[in-house]
């Protein structure tokens, strides 16, 4: 890092020799050292320093195992998981929360999910509205099935909706309510698809135990129901894109202009007809790998649908992202296509890049944030010419970090043992293989490399610090320590930061901004970065009495 | 006014022994109030000569937030006042749950108050201490003493050392004491000695031994107390005398459970080999 030190700019404008630029090593172990024994062990390795061992060999890092009780995580809950983040953003399902009304209320369009109904003949749209069927201390002690069937019933009469799903809360789990049994029953009542989904908030270590329990429930209920080819050339789904701020809008876009058909996006923009008919995709695109990698990895037994890792935040993901749909069809004419949109668009991304990157180059950018998202981002940060110093994620298992090579040395523990696994087979009559074992080995030989991910930190340089389910102690020793230009996470972390007079973008939400995928979003993105970082505010951001005061005094704890 | 919990094994016999001896303690001119803790809600049968049809939660249901204490509470036996928390059916939502919200509404309407002039409070629980509900009037010292019913059968003793440890986590914060076991013979061999040893390991005593009679069979299906039902027959005397031993109980300790292996070690000297 020690080109990195000497372009290192501090708020007040004065450089920093490689001499004051703290070793990652030594804040590790400071950080260390201000837990318990015990804490520290565990700690220890989830705080990784990154350095290329091999070609392929990056260091370990502990991920997705239990936060230490006490610590202030980032994380959420598998029921925030489930409904916020997967099924959320589906606009025509009615999505119940069987709990008490804060589960229901606080997971409201939190995510700024935005859809477009004009796409589904039917229009529906209930995004807009929170159900739940607001259990009450009545419901804990005598159980909450009737309240429950009476909601199902009373949602279905008001709104006719073609599909219900309904997601345990955690008193639901601790007093036995089926939510299970009372969805089948509704639904053979109702005739409309009825599906349960046991997330209780409880369950596994973070929101991640809700991501893979929502990928099973759409895989069981509505994947496959309906067989309906369409019309159109290259047929992809794009899974784990949930259209916050529009990105998945702008994504649209660019796919329609490059002739690739857009069957379903899981799930932003999306309705649970494209969800119905995905399987008669011929690709499955995957953004956000954490939390839809399930629903790709079964799509591909059950159905023979292969899938790839994409990115499309950056404009060079984006390209890049492009290119390689293009390489995998293999037909000229998508290849050329994509290079007329890519040459189409790109004038307008260099002409921002060389507006902000004057103002930003050679400043530090961190992000910890979401299962994929901090990685996305970083390319983003290096168009900008900033440098992204230190990510990590929230709720990502290891092959997020190392790559997919770790997963069949993953040690399943008893949290994840409590989710699911469903065993797939090949569907008698609907598996088709998509590509054949030669086609998928020439690919590879090609590079376009399939069922594969490489993770965060092989995209990553050596010296860069890596952190797993960052505690709010460690994020305030970052900023203490490299002060960076601007600090990524989400809403729970925003007013710690801005509080160091650091500037602090919200990466689940987006805060007000949006949409930053593909060529327009970046742009959106790269201004949205130059305000932040070069706005005076943060230089009044103490009161004049802490900057000079008229009396000073020490706590006795301090001397 | 003392304040009494019975727990013990399911189906030992502790509405029963309760009742029974609720019965004595009014002849002897208490005012008691007996609270069944148990979603069954027959705890208070024998006293009111049926089924009390207005348990706690279901008039809470019925009624909204809008109770008072004469909807949920009956006079029976002896003068005593009787009420049933109730609860739901089996295998459905939270019977604990349903335990804690009556205790506290009966507080909220003032069942406990000193204007009842209450001289006794029974809280019958069902079964084992399985969860935080059913530990509940051994919280926030709602009852100061808990009586054990038990007999030589091994499970009953299993669940009276269980009991003893949850009176053990209670007994600081909660300040609840162990009261005495009361022995409901089953006819076990050596069963007077082997629960007296029992009760000494734990650092108590067996206040009374209750022999085994078919009257009080004969009473239940009339849906009386001995005492109602036969106030001269022997048996009756038995639950006379409890009642007296419990009135004049000075010994309240924190339990010291037993270790499982010295428990069967106790079982096989008094039971098997004995």
């Amino acid at each position: 890092m020690e080109a990195l030190s000497r372009k290192r700019i501090d708020e007040e404008k004065v450089s920093l020799d490689s001499d004051e630029f703290m070793d990652p090593e030594t804040l590790k172990l400071e950080i260390l050292s201000k837990y318990p024994p015990k804490v520290a062990r565990k700690k220890a390795k989830q705080i990784i320093v990154n350095r290329k061992e091999t070609e392929e060999k990056y260091p370990e890092i502990q991920a997705n195992v239990r936060t230490v009780p006490g610590i202030i995580s980032q994380r959420g809950c598998c029921y925030a998981g489930c409904k916020g983040v997967v099924m959320g953003p589906t606009r025509d399902i009615i999505n119940l929360t069987h709990g008490p009304i804060g589960c229901g209320f606080y997971s409201w369009l939190t995510r700024r999910n935005q859809t477009d109904p004009s796409t589904t003949p039917d229009g529906h749209n209930f995004m807009n509205y929170c159900f739940s069927t607001d259990m009450e201390e009545r419901e804990i002690i005598f159980g909450g099935e009737k309240k429950l069937r009476a909601a199902i019933q009373e949602a279905y009469d008001i709104f006719k909706p073609k599909m219900i799903s309904v997601f345990a809360t955690c008193p639901v789990g601790l007093i036995g309510d089926d939510v299970h049994a009372v969805t089948r029953e509704m639904e053979e009542k109702l005739g409309i698809t009825i599906f349960g989904f046991s997330c209780e908030g409880y369950k596994g270590v973070s929101q991640s135990a809700g991501h893979h329990v929502a990928n099973n429930g759409l895989f069981q209920h509505v994947i496959g129901l309906d067989n309906t080819v369409k019309e159109g050339d290259y047929k992809v789904n794009l899974l784990g894109e949930y259209n916050i701020g529009g990105d998945a809008f702008e994504i649209e876009r660019v796919l329609n202009k490059c002739g690739i058909k857009l069957i379903s996006t899981f799930s932003g923009n999306s309705s649970v007809d494209f969800f119905a008919n995905s399987h008669t995709a011929d690709l499955n695109l995957i953004m956000c790998h954490r939390s839809i990698n399930y629903v790709a990895e079964m799509m591909e037994k059950k159905y023979g649908i292969p899938w790839f890792k994409i990115n499309f935040l950056s404009a060079g993901g984006m390209s890049r992202s492009l290119r390689k749909i293009a390489e995998y069809y293999g037909e000229q004419k998508l290849i050329d296509r994509v290079e007329e949109v890519i040459a189409e668009e790109m004038p307008a991304v260099k002409k921002a890049q060389a507006e902000v990157r004057p103002r930003l180059e050679g400043k530090l950018a961190m992000m910890f944030v979401g299962g994929s998202r901090a990685h996305h981002y970083q390319e983003m940060f290096r168009e900008m010419g900033m440098i992204p110093f230190c990510a990590g994620y929230e709720f990502a298992h290891r092959d997020d970090y190392e790559g997919r090579q770790v997963l069949p040395n993953l040690k399943v523990d008893a949290d994840s043992r409590n989710i699911q696994e469903l065993e797939i087979e090949k569907d008698p009559e609907r598996y088709n293989p998509r590509i054949s074992a030669e086609e998928f080995e020439a690919l590879e030989r090609n590079n376009i490399k399939l069922r594969d991910y490489e993770g965060m930190m092989t995209d990553m340089p050596s010296g860069t610090i890596v952190i797993d389910d960052i505690s709010q102690y460690e994020t305030e020793s970052l900023l203490k320590t490299y002060k960076p230009a601007v600090f990524c996470a989400g809403i729970k972390e925003k007013y710690t930061v801005q509080k160091h007079g650091i500037p602090m973008k919200q990466l689940h939400s987006y805060d007000n901004g949006g949409p930053y995928a593909a060529y327009r979003g970046a742009i959106n993105f790269y201004h949205e970065i130059d305000r932040m970082v070069n706005s005076k505010v943060w230089d009044h951001i103490k009161a004049p009495w802490e900057k000079s005061p008229e009396l000073a005094a020490r706590y006795t704890y301090q001397s | 006014m003392r304040k009494i919990a019975m727990y013990g094994k399911g189906g030992i016999g502790k509405s029963t022994t309760c009742q029974n001896l609720v019965a004595g303690l009014t002849e002897m001119g208490e005012k008691v109030m007996v609270v069944g803790c148990d979603p069954k809600g027959d705890s208070t049968r024998l006293l009111l000569g049926g089924l009390n049809q207005h348990t706690v939660l279901d008039t809470l249901r019925e009624e909204g937030e809008d109770v008072d204490l004469e909807d949920i509470r009956k006079t029976g036996f002896g003068g005593t006042l009787c009420t049933e928390s109730g609860g739901p059916e089996p295998g459905v939502g939270c019977a604990g749950r349903g335990i804690i919200t009556s205790i506290n509404l009966l507080e909220q309407l003032g069942a406990f108050g000193e204007d009842e002039n209450l001289d006794y409070v029974f809280y019958d629980v069902l079964g084992d201490v399985v969860c935080g509900g059913f530990a509940m009037p051994m919280r926030e010292g709602k009852a100061k003493e808990i009586y054990i019913v038990v007999s030589g059968e091994m499970m009953a003793m299993y669940a009276a050392n269980n009991i003893c440890k949850g009176i053990l986590k209670f007994a600081e914060t909660g300040g609840i004491r162990l009261a005495g076991l009361i022995c409901n013979s089953r006819q076990v061999d050596n069963e007077v000695e082997m629960i007296e040893a029992f009760a000494n390991k734990l650092g108590s005593h067996m206040i009374h031994f209750v022999p085994r009679d078919n009257m009080v069979q004969k009473a239940e299906i009339n849906r009386k107390t001995v005492i109602e039902f036969e106030p001269k027959h022997q048996q009756a005397d038995e639950y006379r005398m409890l009642a007296k031993k419990i009135s004049e109980n000075d010994k309240y300790i924190i339990p010291a459970p037993m270790q499982m292996d010295d428990l069967e070690k106790l079982l096989i000297e008094y039971g098997i080999a004995g």
